[in-house]
């Protein structure tokens, strides 16, 4: 059993060889196998990404105080690709990856007691895919950028004459074929990689949330991946798919676009709730409500996410029969979330709760995602989507569920496993008050957008009739104030990797295996098997004064212990 | 065992590289069979998971290839004349030779992999070889039928209405002076808002009116090869001649016929690219078999390698009746 | 992967005949049926091409494709003996293209009447008005 052997403290000067220093050198980490520093070389490179979408961001909103031209140089046309860097560098570098890539990653073998992913080398020419999707990316930023949005929708990406469309178009293919095999590595280490007495329903909802993004990731990918290539031929050698004066239907490429990218958002969304469930259940100290409604709702939102991608066309000349269809449908996807809140709602009640900074950002993901959730509703309700449709009413409800929800989902999981990838601890007050930051000033920035949109601002438009002023000013000093709470989290983090208190391997509480091997994790990450119990009962867990951390007291594991099973909350 | 304690420090990085010297990991197995790697347990262990792994790749496959099976159908539900008349520009019986290289590569695949697992050598490397002949068989007719197609502007786009060059650089046929009929019947809702021409309307293409390939105007091509190209469209043709592109001046030709070659080469374009890719997983297969790396222990590489290979096979058993036996 | 070489014979060798440790093995006969049967098939749906029977041309084609490819994925490919998870995976990927198929086919065929060739109406009658007999212009060269 790997329990900690705590007559052994832990001490600065024999810190146990760890997967950062079991070797060294730059081709030690370019060559690794290791899915730990995979994990982490992900990580460094989509919060990058995440820096230059936002810095493309506050270009947008700085330009958008006032009406007309505000930055001095930017032009409408200008302005037109700060809008589509932004959304593509944020879609495709780093929301999709962020958490599966990054952090399911670094987490999933160890929670899964297992040595690494079934498929290591396929892993490791993910995130080299992953590097070459972003540099096609980037080249076509020198070749002439592109502004035809990030959906690329024809006849305008067929015909604009921004040079950066073919590289750029090149670039999200190779970034989709590292999501596939990314998610194909996911589904196979979940099936054949778990230990003895893991059944699918003692596994941790982490990984029923990685494992039913992994099947949208490996199904809907290459479909966008087609699409992209008929985009690049059209536009390269004008076959006329897309063209109504060549026989073709820009509707068709709509169809084929939405068919990938409405499951992608659920491929944005699902880890995060499924980090969500881990942040509650543990920080509450409480086991966690509902787990097999959790764990089917994941599947069911990853098979549903399929049959809703019309409600992005239903303005787009979609016949009346499939707005319906699919407007009914879209309704029914709202289940499985609602599902999921309500769990996660009754897990809090009469839980331990402990607001540190991972609980208050899973709060503000309850919050948050409920406003984008229902706002949603709003969208598929196909008579009101006609009025909002391609206005900022849009833009607010995918912020809130993709940034508000996936991002602030995913940063909650950094803060929560900070110590475990990095042997840290980081400035608990300084991570409440960068949460609260982030809060705030994401409220201001895009609950504003609501009005924005309902009033009939569009989006993607950079001038404006001078009575929408007022909320453009508001929401862009909103996205000055997020910055700097996102600049906070960065400094408070980076200055954890050189002052931080040294992090014990489980300082939490958490009840998951992650949790029983060292803070940071060995080279190997176990060296046997270990053993399985219930990774949301924390009555087995006692904190231990040597430790400065949480261990598993076998004689308070109720798996064990069976008399000792009815105290345990449930 | 804690895992406080420092562990063996192995070289380099690449922990699932030499499984031979790993005894502090444990289990015999992965001693005693050296291509197993660290983080599975047992040889079944590894090839179940390579397997299901192979199977989501060929998921993934089937939905890339999906997109452009339902651009077809979509393409087709809507011009169901372009394809009955343009399909008899593509040869069946070269076609069909081309699905029998295929399958007859595809035995010799799944045969490989039954000599890889029965300890077959010589079996297998020729097995391999016969495969990766059948696939340059199979991209060789492919390049002869592109080839003769190319030639005649039968290709995507608006070369398709550009006519030919012959071999003195003279134009084969007239630019199309006329505008090619339109099938579709034109039902106004509203006759008033849809004030357009009365557009000439023509019946279903059938197979006899095209083998009697209309005449261009008189002056416009030699007796000689119109008398040829009476016969052109059975599918039996003279890659040595030289003809008129028989569809610019064939006046039963439905609007948009370009739009089935699109589709097309679309389709066996990239079909064709995934062959190629297979040629060089066979030739990989074929360099490690030669140098002995299967066994009847282990032999995943083979038995993935051939899944690939019959996904390859697969598809060209789809795309082959639904261009080629378009009646 | 490893130097061979190296190889303990306790492995089971390479001993010429020998069982796989993992897997199925195919016997012979099978294989080369199945190959046989495949070509056959496809003769006789090449055969079928020239036989009109209306309608049903493709209903035969596709069905005799499905029943080569039904052959395909069960021998050459091993899921008649194979996990049935990877036959499920299989499966799913296909239903999902048909799903795709069907929704764009219903969609297309919900708008396909108004569907039609050559310039929109007003500018059809201005210029039938202006240049009566001019050739309609249909395909726009690309121009960069």
């Amino acid at each position: 059993m790997t329990t900690i052997n705590i007559s052994q403290p832990l001490d600065t000067a024999a810190r146990p060889d760890n997967y950062i220093t079991h070797t060294r050198g730059f081709m030690s980490w370019a060559f690794t196998l290791d899915h730990k520093r995979i994990g982490v070389m992900y990580l460094v490179s989509v919060l990058v990404s995440f820096f230059v979408g936002g810095v493309f961001a506050l270009l947008v909103r700085t330009e958008l105080l006032t009406p007309g031209q505000t930055i001095p140089g930017v032009t409408a046309d200008v302005y037109n690709h700060f809008f589509t860097l932004h959304g593509a560098i944020m879609v495709f570098l780093v929301i999709i990856p962020s958490i599966p890539a990054a952090l399911g990653n670094f987490i999933m073998p160890i929670m899964l007691g297992a040595k690494d992913v079934a498929f290591p080398r396929l892993n490791l020419f993910s995130y080299y895919l992953w590097i070459f999707g972003a540099l096609f990316t980037v080249s076509s930023l020198l070749l002439g950028g592109f502004d035809t949005g990030w959906t690329f929708y024809t006849p305008y990406s067929t015909t604009t004459s921004a040079g950066g469309v073919i590289p750029a178009l090149t670039g999200v293919f190779i970034l989709g074929f590292s999501s596939i095999f990314t998610g194909l590595n996911f589904i196979v280490t979940v099936h054949k990689l778990r230990p003895p007495g893991m059944t699918w329903f003692r596994m941790p909802l982490f990984l029923w949330a990685i494992y039913a993004t992994a099947i949208i990731q490996v199904l809907a990918t290459p479909v966008l991946g087609i699409t992209l290539l008929l985009l690049i031929v059209e536009r390269a050698f004008n076959i006329g798919i897309f063209d109504p004066s060549m026989g073709g239907d820009p509707v068709l490429y709509q169809h084929f676009f939405w068919f990938y990218s409405h499951p992608a958002v659920y491929i944005m969304i699902l880890p995060a709730m499924g980090i969500i469930s881990e942040l509650i259940s543990v920080h509450a100290h409480r086991h966690i409500f509902g787990y097999k409604f959790i764990a089917l709702s994941s599947i069911a939102i990853a098979i549903f996410s399929f049959l809703v991608w019309g409600h992005h066309m239903f303005i787009s000349g979609q016949s009346p029969l499939l707005n319906t269809l699919f407007s009914l449908i879209s309704f029914s996807v709202a289940i499985p979330s609602a599902v999921k809140v309500f769990n996660w709602m009754s897990t809090l009640y009469k839980g331990n709760i402990v607001l540190n900074t991972p609980m208050l950002y899973a709060l503000a993901f309850l919050v948050l995602f409920t406003i984008g959730g229902l706002t949603g509703i709003h969208l598929a309700t196909l008579n009101t989507d006609v009025h909002l449709h391609d206005t900022y009413f849009v833009v607010a409800h995918f912020h809130y569920v993709m940034m508000g929800s996936a991002l602030i989902g995913m940063i909650g999981g950094l803060h929560h496993w900070w110590p475990k990838i990095t042997g840290r601890m980081y400035n608990e007050n300084l991570g409440r008050i960068g949460c609260i930051i982030v809060f705030i000033g994401f409220n201001v920035t895009f609950f504003t957008q609501f009005f924005l949109g309902s009033q009939g601002m569009p989006r993607r438009y950079y001038d404006y009739q001078p009575e929408y002023q007022i909320y453009h000013v508001i929401s862009t000093i909103g996205s000055y104030i997020m910055a700097s709470g996102f600049l906070l989290t960065a400094y408070y983090l980076l200055a954890s990797l050189f002052g931080g208190r040294l992090a014990p391997a489980n300082p939490w509480g958490g009840r998951s295996l992650e949790w029983q091997c060292a803070s940071p994790p060995p080279f190997d990450n176990f060296a046997t098997q270990p053993r399985v119990g219930d990774c949301y009962d924390f009555a087995a867990i006692r904190w231990d004064e040597k430790e400065q951390g949480y261990v598993v007291d076998p004689a308070l594991d109720s798996t064990l212990n069976p008399n000792l099973a009815a105290k345990n909350s449930h | 065992m804690t895992t406080l304690q420092s562990q063996p420090n192995h070289a380099g990085d690449a922990h699932g590289a030499d499984g031979a010297h790993d005894g502090a990991h444990g289990s015999a197995e992965h001693a005693k069979y050296p291509f197993l790697q660290h983080h599975f347990d047992t040889p079944h262990h590894q090839f179940d998971s390579a397997k299901l792994g192979m199977w989501l790749f060929l998921a993934t496959e089937v939905l890339f290839f999906g997109g452009l099976f339902v651009a077809y159908a979509v393409l087709r539900n809507r011009f169901p004349e372009v394809f009955s008349y343009s399909s008899h520009y593509l040869d069946t019986i070269m076609g069909g030779i081309n699905t029998c290289v295929l399958i007859l590569s595809s035995l010799t695949m799944a045969l490989a992999v039954r000599f890889a697992q029965t300890n077959r050598r010589i079996g297998l490397i020729i097995c391999l070889i016969l495969t990766f002949m059948g696939a340059i068989g199979f991209m060789v007719i492919k390049y002869f039928e592109y080839s003769h197609k190319i030639h005649d502007n039968l290709v995507w786009g608006t070369t398709f209405y550009v006519p030919p060059h012959d071999a003195a650089g003279e134009l084969e046929a007239k630019e199309l002076s006329v505008a090619p009929t339109t099938s579709i019947t034109l039902n106004p809702v509203n006759p008033a808002v849809f004030a357009v021409p009365t557009l000439a309307q023509t019946p279903a293409v059938d197979a006899s009116a095209i083998k009697q390939a209309s005449r261009a105007p008189v002056g416009l091509a030699t007796p000689t090869q119109m008398a040829k190209a009476e016969g052109l469209p059975t599918g039996e043709h003279d890659p040595s001649f030289a003809h008129p592109a028989t569809h610019l001046v064939d006046k039963k030709m439905p609007a948009n016929s370009h739009v089935f070659f699109a589709i097309y080469y679309a389709m066996t374009g990239l079909h064709g690219v995934h062959v190629l890719a297979g040629m060089v997983v066979i030739a990989w297969l074929l360099k490690r078999a030669i140098r002995g790396d299967f066994s009847s222990d282990y032999f995943t590489p083979v038995d993935v390698g051939g899944l690939y290979w019959h996904i390859v096979d697969l598809i060209w058993i789809f795309l082959f009746p639904l261009f080629y036996l378009i009646h | 992967m490893s130097n061979t070489a190296t190889i303990s014979h306790d492995t089971g060798g390479k001993t010429p005949g020998a069982h796989p440790i993992v897997g199925h093995l195919v016997p012979t006969w099978l294989l080369v049926f199945v190959g046989t049967s495949l070509l056959m098939l496809t003769v006789i749906t090449v055969a079928v091409r020239y036989i009109d029977i209306g309608e049903f041309n493709i209903v035969v084609a596709l069905g005799v494709a499905l029943v080569k490819a039904t052959l395909v994925c069960l021998f050459f490919m091993h899921l008649r003996w194979d996990r049935s998870f990877n036959t499920l995976v299989f499966v799913v990927s296909v239903v999902l293209v048909l799903l795709m198929m069907a929704f764009l086919i219903m969609d297309t065929n919900q708008y396909r009447d108004t569907q039609f060739d050559g310039n929109a109406p007003n500018a059809e009658s201005t210029l039938q008005a202006n240049a009566p007999g001019a050739p309609v212009a249909r395909f726009k060269p690309y121009s960069p």
